[in-house]
């Protein structure tokens, strides 16, 4: 299957296989008007099979979005036909207003104002928690 | 600015700093009488309290300083619909520091991000109590001349009981403490503070039975079972009187066990056991009046 490089863009590699329509979803990709391909199933030597996503346009991505979604991603920015920067990721140590909070007693449940917030708390077991009540969420793909 | 919304908000040095005043206020507090003269402290209970917020209110009139707020939140504007936010801006302009009382985990937190002033967590729910924890160190301090090398059995609603939360991570600190965790399954201590002993390799171990392990136990923390944390009234009914210490149970305790209690007390400790030179949960009460004398010393030097 051939699918033509692009020229300036973002090109979302290392993808584990079958989270890349969970990514188009997260990071609202269909609401581009740019040339956008999911490609599934991809064979690689590291992951066995990966997935990868190509975005024919620089657009701002949510890195910590990205990474707490799948934190082995490698994102590579393109210029001209060239990666001109390529960034790894990591499980971001606070995500701001991207998870919530289920516990009914935490704070955040009576004040809608207030930016859910959760802490990285364990970097191996992918574990974060409310900066409030402490209750735990464990990362989404780990 | 200092806020003391956990107890690991302070290092263990800073703690022993403040217990150390607290040891000189009461010795001789009439160095102290007119040390915050003009300064005001806001004792906003959202929650219903006796105990923290009198102590709190005596220990600023003790310092010479003033005292304003509110005992329920019916009295405040949060009847009126105000976020908690906004009653916190809105008050930290008019004191000095804030001592807050709230039924929702992690208020003060929230609060300290838009105050002016100091805020002092006096209680946020099922979640921490760090001004408790204060007066629980000062007390086992004295009594027992040490807060390492402790075997510490904590005992009954261990779930909701923000004084055990505090406690554990205060003791935790130190080294050679043990942890001997008494409570029915349904009200165990919750998993966020059993982690954090895990991963650090502090002993622990949970039982049901107190009288298995009043023999081994330095200090016993009793707790009540909290009515006001149940959704269900069945489950409170069921569980309240899981344990009562009385005693024929401290017969089979250490002669130099202390026995302390945050209070209120419900029934979980027997009258009796109040003339037992052991239980010293009214030395604490007594002690808590000047470890927040100290605290507000200490939070109004570093404003």
């Amino acid at each position: 299957m051939n699918i033509d490089s692009i020229k300036r863009g973002i090109v979302l590699d290392h993808i584990s296989a079958g989270r890349s329509m969970d990514l188009y979803r997260y990071l609202h990709l269909d609401e581009l008007d740019c040339s956008v391909a999911i490609i599934k199933n991809v064979k690689s030597n590291a992951m066995g099979r990966k997935d990868i996503l190509k975005i024919d346009d620089t657009i701002s991505i949510d890195l910590d979005v990205l990474g707490y979604i799948d934190p082995g991603i490698t994102v590579n920015i393109i210029e001209d036909g060239k990666i001109i920067e390529k960034k790894h990721l990591s499980l971001p140590e606070k995500l701001t207003n991207i998870i919530r909070c289920k516990n009914p007693r935490c704070i955040t449940s009576a004040e809608p104002s207030l930016d859910q917030v959760f802490l990285l708390a364990d970097r191996e077991k992918g574990e974060y928690r409310c900066m409030y009540c402490e209750t735990k969420k464990a990362a989404r793909y780990t | 600015m200092r806020h003391l919304i956990d107890i690991k908000d302070f290092s263990v040095e800073e703690i022993h700093r403040i217990l150390d005043l607290a040891d000189q206020m009461q010795a001789a507090p009439e160095r102290y009488r007119e040390t915050q003269r003009g300064r005001i402290l806001a004792t906003l209970f959202f929650e219903p309290s006796t105990r923290t917020r009198l102590s709190f209110e005596s220990a600023m009139l003790s310092l010479g300083g003033s005292v304003l707020g509110f005992a329920t939140a019916d009295s405040s504007s949060t009847a009126k619909g105000e976020s908690l936010t906004d009653t916190i801006r809105t008050v930290s302009c008019y004191c000095d520091i804030i001592a807050m009382r709230h039924p929702k985990e992690g208020a003060p937190l929230a609060g300290s991000f838009k105050s002016e002033v100091p805020i002092i967590n006096a209680g946020d729910g099922g979640h921490n109590h760090p001004t408790q924890t204060l007066t629980d160190l000062m007390t086992i301090r004295r009594e027992k001349g040490r807060l390492d090398s402790l075997t510490v059995g904590l005992c009954g609603d261990l779930k909701f009981g923000r004084t055990v939360h505090s406690l554990i991570a205060a003791m935790s600190r130190y080294p050679g403490v043990r942890f001997v965790l008494i409570s029915p399954p349904e009200l165990r201590v919750p998993e966020y503070v059993l982690s954090g002993l895990a991963a650090r390799g502090i002993p622990y171990e949970e039982v049901e039975s107190m009288e298995q392990v009043m023999g081994d136990l330095d200090i016993l923390y009793m707790t009540r079972v909290q009515k006001e944390r149940f959704f269900n009234e069945a489950d409170y009914i069921r569980l309240k009187d899981t344990y009562i210490l009385d005693t024929d149970k401290m017969k089979k305790a250490r002669p130099d066990l202390r026995v302390l209690h945050p209070l209120p007390r419900v029934n979980e400790i027997a009258v009796q056991v109040d003339l037992d030179p052991r239980a010293v949960y009214f030395k604490q009460v007594k002690n808590g009046r000047y470890v927040r004398m100290a605290l507000i010393t200490r939070l109004l030097e570093e404003r």
